[in-house]
């Protein structure tokens, strides 16, 4: 008898436990960090069903960038207490209550209804990515830039609606200026330090594994999410301000991925016979070049989003 | 069969898993954040450091050794750095 199924359990019980302290921490900061170290959980409990692809993205995105955005963002509301808000009434409350257990109970009996072998989608994707001769080794990377492309190019158009929509925020007057710095002090030596050491292995790592994604786990998102993370950190640090949001060169950085796609889509059509087809034999370097712009504009969007809105008179 | 190699690798690991319980202890039970940090810091540090020494004989190449040593010396650096940065916030929270 093996030890798996009991360090699962002991997982799984770990993810509902941080899961309820999450939702049940009355204070702000505590609340952000319960939901960063449900998302490392959650990485762990994908590792655990063998897709190491989402793992990396969840602990990329799950763990650090959402969690950087909500500190932030609590920051700015001024880090309200929960429990001196307004409470809802017990009426609203039960409601609440009970429209979370019929949710979760209908998942649960969807989930015990599947029929045996449940329906998939996997073999026809196989099929289609072998058709293809996407000529990748990593299924993952094949399905989500040939099987699946315009799902993952629209992904990346989402993310720029919500740059989008976090500049539109920001005052008439502040249009065009650059999000206040990551950090009101001064830069503080260790965290300098920090970055300085960090953010070039960092970087090494992002195309590292934005490379191997063609034929191992990884891929454009989580290298450009962990690219990401290193411009934070060197924002974080004050060695780099953010930029101006009028700034020509982060607007082409935002828009070069979702662009380079659809151009290459649209070249497909007249090529390949069928939009979003890649020619035979050429597919794995059109696949990586099509990445390297998704990895610059993830990298570019997801700071965006972090710094915040446009502010005046950020250079007092 | 249990080789030197292995006994190493048992030896290294349940040296690392003791700092990581003596510092899940000390995080549970310390005084203050301060205390509490000094003991989070040993089981990052050594036991991180030990674990990762136990499984460098039992990697499948060279490079992922290597691999892990790298990720050792990424958490000593962030770890070092990012204590630094919250007993300075302490230090201001108690002024």
């Amino acid at each position: 008898m093996s030890i798996r199924p009991f360090l699962d359990l002991v997982l799984a019980s770990l993810v509902l436990g941080v899961a309820i302290f999450t939702i049940t921490a009355r204070d702000l900061f505590a609340a952000v960090v319960g939901y960063v170290a449900y998302g490392l959980l959650l990485a762990f409990v994908w590792i655990r069903l063998y897709a190491p692809d989402v793992a990396l993205t969840e602990a990329a995105v799950g763990g650090g960038v959402t969690g950087v955005l909500l500190i932030t963002a609590g920051k700015r509301l001024g880090a309200p207490n929960v429990s001196q808000e307004a409470q809802p009434g017990p009426g609203l409350k039960i409601l609440t209550g009970v429209l979370a257990a019929l949710v979760a109970t209908a998942l649960g009996a969807v989930i015990l209804m599947l029929p045996d072998p449940p329906p998939s989608l996997a073999p026809e994707a196989a099929a289609a990515i072998d058709g293809a001769g996407a000529g990748l080794g990593n299924p993952i990377t094949a399905v989500l830039m040939s099987y699946r492309s315009l799902d993952t190019m629209l992904e990346k158009v989402v993310l720029i609606l919500a740059v989008m929509g976090v500049w539109s925020v920001g005052t008439d007057k502040a249009w065009g200026d650059a999000p206040a710095p990551l950090r009101q002090q001064k830069a503080y030596a260790p965290m300098v330090f920090l970055a300085q050491m960090l953010a070039p292995v960092g970087a090494i790592i992002a195309i590292h594994i934005f490379w191997t994604g063609a034929n191992a786990p990884g891929g454009a998102f989580q290298g450009g999410a962990l690219l990401a993370a290193m411009w934070m950190v060197t924002m974080m640090a004050r060695l780099v301000e953010p930029p101006r949001v009028d700034a020509q060169w982060l607007r082409l950085a935002l828009v070069a991925g979702p662009a380079v796609f659809l151009i290459s889509g649209l070249a497909g059509a007249i090529t390949a016979g069928s939009f979003f087809a890649y020619p035979s034999g050429l597919a794995k370097p059109i696949i990586l070049f099509i990445e390297a712009f998704m990895v610059l504009s993830i990298a570019a969007a997801l700071p965006m989003l972090v710094a915040g809105p446009p502010s005046e008179g950020q250079d007092q | 069969m249990i080789t030197l190699l292995d006994l190493f690798s048992i030896a290294a690991i349940s040296a690392g898993t003791f700092f990581f319980f003596a510092g899940t202890v000390g995080l549970l039970r310390f005084p203050d954040s301060l205390t509490r940090l000094h003991a989070l810091t040993k089981a990052d540090n050594l036991g991180l450091g030990m674990v990762a020494l136990g499984l460098i004989p039992r990697a499948d190449s060279a490079l992922s050794a290597l691999k892990l040593i790298v990720i050792w010396a990424l958490v000593l650096v962030s770890g070092a750095s990012t204590s630094q940065l919250i007993g300075r916030a302490l230090r201001r929270g108690r002024k």
